[in-house]
């Protein structure tokens, strides 16, 4: 890995190494509220600004943390930071937050925080933490946002609510697909991106761990 | 430097300053953004009550519009009016709480898993005071992860459904958080509460799948939890335990030619 600059730790999580796309972290609420755009935009928001709070804090009490209790220490830092964001939310952005519901409480058990106070900010300098911090919430809120707008466009018909095909329902002509309202829709959509990502980026393609055999011949399965 | 860290002494120490600055910091957000929270919950059920009469618009002065809403509070055991509180301040949570004004539910009756309940209960009247034309009930019940609280707007007539709206749920958006969809709450209109004249039990439901007749709605599709629930709470609220005896009042005021007319019908029907 190449030295640390500030723009490396900001730029490389978007693409080169997205947190959802490349370590798979982060995956429940990606699927949970990319219903829409706006919900989207509002969760990725709040996660980078945890992420890139928590990292710096983290970073600047690296050297007072007892090793012992270095993850409790981290997860007390995390919790007050969601706790803080989610009553910012129920203050200026009630509707929002009513929608969001329980997870941007669940900000707290996303794997991407965690990781990287633990990966990263524990041995870095506060600036570079922070930074990478809001490198790896803009990648989760990147991810989201795709996969927000087509869930949302052939789901709904909308994007950020605006009619842009108009539903049967409302009179129109476009049938909406129920399954992208679902969960599960985003796990083909992610799966899409990341094929997207690692056939523009090779090197993100993992070794095999084990070599598949070669078909058997015909005559010897008879 | 990791020696020292490790000490005893130091993780103690470490951990309690965090404790301590970790608590300052959230009690504070949350004491100082509280007023703006109460504020914004308070509008928020307004702007819900006047959805569910269908009086709300998109940009209206919403506390304006609200002044023509008279609440009153009703005991729910007899179905009368109370003047004992005051139905500008009447807190229902804390009325179920209170032994005084609330009472416990038993296993059976307790369908909508409230465990408690209260005896009185604000109701919301629409125009005339002595004839409203719609009224307005809160309702609550178990969903699939908690409460869901709502409002369900009736008409005069104490059988025919104006609409229902929920101001807080925690069912998984998407799927149960459906029951906040415009389009699955305006199926709600016009469907009627009981099944006759006579009936008390509520005949209204959420069916599985695609609803028939007029007691019916759609199920929310991958949410069969949260539509029991809904379910659950509206057997639970029109009721005699809940607003069955207020509804019956409003019922017995319906005026005798519609009550003929209906007649008229299920003779025929039989």
């Amino acid at each position: 890995m190449s030295a640390l600059t500030p723009k490396s730790v900001l730029t490389t999580p978007l693409f080169n190494n997205n947190p959802i796309a490349l370590q798979v972290l982060g995956i429940c609420s990606a699927l949970a509220i990319t219903t829409s755009m706006s919900l989207s935009v509002v969760m990725g928001i709040a996660v980078i600004l945890v992420t890139a709070f928590s990292n710096l804090f983290i970073s600047l009490l690296r050297h007072q943390i007892p090793s012992s209790i270095r993850m409790i220490v981290q997860v007390v830092i995390i919790a007050s930071l969601v706790i803080v964001v989610d009553q910012i939310l129920k203050a200026f952005a009630y509707e929002m937050s009513k929608q969001l519901s329980v997870f941007v409480g669940l900000i707290i058990t996303n794997c991407i925080v965690m990781g990287r106070a633990e990966g990263f900010a524990m041995q870095n300098t506060p600036g570079l933490s922070f930074l990478d911090g809001v490198g790896n919430g803009l990648g989760y809120a990147f991810i989201l946002l795709v996969v927000g707008f087509f869930r949302e466009l052939l789901g709904s018909g909308s994007i950020f609510g605006f009619t842009v095909l108009q539903t049967v329902q409302d009179g129109g002509w476009y049938v909406p697909n129920g399954l992208l309202l679902l969960p599960p829709s985003a796990f083909f959509i992610i799966g899409l991106i990341i094929w997207a990502l690692r056939s523009s980026y090779p090197e993100q393609v993992e070794a095999n761990e084990f070599k598949i055999r070669a078909n058997t011949e015909p005559k010897e399965a008879v | 430097m990791a020696q020292s860290n490790d000490s005893i002494k130091k993780v103690l120490m470490v951990a309690f300053a965090l404790c301590l600055v970790c608590s300052v910091v959230v009690s504070t957000a949350a004491v100082t953004l509280r007023p703006m929270q109460q504020l914004n919950e308070e509008l928020d059920r307004k702007t819900n009550i006047l959805r569910v009469a269908n009086l709300y618009e998109p940009g209206m002065d919403v506390e304006a519009a609200f002044g023509e809403i008279t609440p009153r509070v009703v005991d729910m055991r007899t179905g009368e009016y109370t003047d004992e509180f005051d139905a500008e301040t009447f807190d229902h949570f804390q009325a179920a709480r209170d032994p005084a004004t609330g009472r416990t539910l038993s296993g059976d009756t307790d369908i909508a898993g409230l465990s408690r309940v209260e005896n009185y209960a604000t109701v919301y009247l629409v125009g005339d005071e002595e004839a409203p034309e719609q009224i307005i009930l809160p309702v609550r019940g178990q969903g699939l992860w908690g409460l869901m609280r709502g409002y369900m707007a009736i008409e005069g007539d104490g059988n025919t459904i104006v609409g229902i709206t929920f101001y807080e749920h925690s069912e998984t958006p998407g799927l149960g958080g459906e029951i906040n969809n415009p389009r699955w709450q305006a199926q709600w209109e016009g469907k009627k509460i009981f099944s006759d004249a006579e009936s008390v039990v509520p005949a209204i439901r959420v069916a599985r799948g695609s609803a028939s007749g007029e007691h019916q709605v759609d199920g929310l599709s991958g949410a069969t939890l949260t539509s029991n629930g809904v379910t659950n709470m509206l057997q639970f609220w029109l009721s005699p335990e809940g607003f069955g005896g207020y509804l019956a009042q409003l019922r017995e005021g319906v005026e005798p030619e519609a009550v003929q007319e209906a007649d008229v019908e299920l003779e025929a029907e039989a």
